[in-house]
């Protein structure tokens, strides 16, 4: 099993109700001051994008249910920061006594804004695990989905998609692991695969005989059908 | 009823969601570790700066330059960094081509993946549970809720943004937009016609 966020497929979530697109970015003004904040204290350097996710994925499915999007990413940022030791609970309580922060010389400053995000940071890197398949080639799907490394720990290959029998569309190069990446267990980077499955491969009742859907899953996911 | 599960540290901010952004900030920059002039730059960098109109423009070239085309099918990632378009979460593009036997369209079912340098922040819908959850397993209801009704021989394939690929669908260039400039051509490419979920404007 993996968690709540885990939701491709599922049943009863009703209609979607596109706002229009002239529609304001943030809805509401905290929904962008959540954003910043939470891509602010990203820079600090002390998790990386898998820890972050991760951290969203942990939130109780009871709060994972309830809150919008933005509360489960501060949520997710509050425990995160305290888990990190950068705050305290004493911190979040409002009572812990001021000091200069260790982490304060480390600030992203308002001028380094454009720059630090026009940087952004790629996860492909150079390999020691050679592929495996080729485009084209059959594959399947690990059964049952679940980090291997650690147990209840962050993965992305959805449940919907597990035991599943694709073809490998294109290799994308060696992309660090976010199995292992979550974790504090490095970048272990390896073949990083599009891996197209037919929709009857995937669902009970497909809409059409001809649909596809295409997943992007590392090498360690896959085995040979 | 609590709010929150009492096991984890957020639980100790207030439960109103802008009050609790609002303690976590005024936490953050007494301490130092966030700047408020630095939120405000983020913040004005995506409302105002990076949006669907850097992918229009992608659009509009290819529909104009089949160069221009060929290269973006063959690597994306380089040919829109050549026009400026790189950045957080937007490392490594793919652009996939609608025909009129293929329709693309794009979710992020773990969470809200989204080519951010090319399309800005994804709109509240992308990241709804309705969207993740359904439309990798019926594709065609949800088109149907955006307006969008496919020939019966156009197969969809829907792409599931699982890792740090962020793809971008390049729509069929509309009828009659034949001698249209490129800005022209640009004002015709809607944002959900670039995740799979619109069709581009007709000219007009």
């Amino acid at each position: 099993m993996t968690r709540v966020h885990d939701m491709g497929g599922r049943f009863g979530d009703g209609p979607i109700n596109p706002e229009p697109e002239d529609a304001a970015v943030f809805a509401e003004d905290w929904h962008g001051r959540a954003l910043a904040v939470t891509l602010a204290a990203g820079f600090l350097g002390q998790w990386n994008i898998d820890v972050s996710r991760h951290a969203r994925e942990r939130l109780s499915p009871k709060d994972y249910a309830q809150f919008s999007y933005y509360e489960k990413w501060i949520s997710g940022l509050a425990d995160l920061l305290v888990e990190k030791g950068v705050l305290s609970l004493d911190d979040l309580r409002g009572v812990a006594v001021e000091h200069t922060h260790p982490l304060a010389a480390r600030v992203l400053k308002a001028d380094a804004v454009a720059s630090a995000l026009a940087k952004g940071g790629p996860a492909d890197r150079l390999s020691n695990t050679a592929a495996q398949f080729k485009p084209g080639q059959t594959v399947r799907t690990l059964r049952p989905t679940a980090n291997r490394l650690v147990d209840g720990g962050h993965t992305r290959l959805p449940i919907y998609a597990t035991g599943a029998t694709g073809r490998i569309l294109r290799l994308h190069g060696s992309h660090v692991l976010p199995d292992s990446n979550a974790h504090g267990l490095g970048e272990a980077p390896e073949p990083l695969y599009a891996v197209v499955f037919q929709a009857s491969e995937l669902w009970a009742e497909p809409e059409h005989p001809a649909d596809e859907v295409v997943l992007d899953l590392w090498q360690s996911y896959l085995e040979p059908a | 009823m609590p709010h929150d599960d009492h096991d984890h540290p957020h639980a100790l901010l207030p439960p109103e969601p802008a009050l609790r952004v609002k303690a976590l900030e005024t936490i953050l920059t007494r301490k130092g570790l966030i700047d408020p002039a630095a939120l405000d730059e983020i913040i004005d960098t995506y409302q105002n700066k990076i949006g669907p109109q850097n992918g229009a423009h992608v659009v509009a070239r290819a529909w104009s330059d089949p160069a221009f085309k060929a290269a973006l099918l063959e690597d994306a990632t380089s040919v829109v960094a050549d026009l400026g378009y790189y950045g957080r979460q937007g490392e490594h593009m793919v652009v996939v081509e609608n025909t009129p036997e293929q329709h693309n369209m794009v979710v992020c079912t773990l969470c809200s993946c989204y080519p951010w340098p090319l399309l800005g922040i994804p709109p509240g819908w992308y990241k709804s549970d309705a969207y993740r959850a359904r439309a990798v397993r019926e594709p065609r209801k949800v088109l149907a809720e955006f307006g969008v009704t496919l020939p019966k021989n156009t197969a969809v394939r829907v792409w599931d943004s699982t890792a740090e690929i962020r793809y971008l669908v390049l729509p069929m260039r509309p009828e009659g937009a034949d001698g249209l400039s490129e800005d022209e051509l640009a004002a015709l490419v809607t944002r959900d016609s670039m995740i799979g979920t619109g069709l581009p404007k007709e000219p007009s």
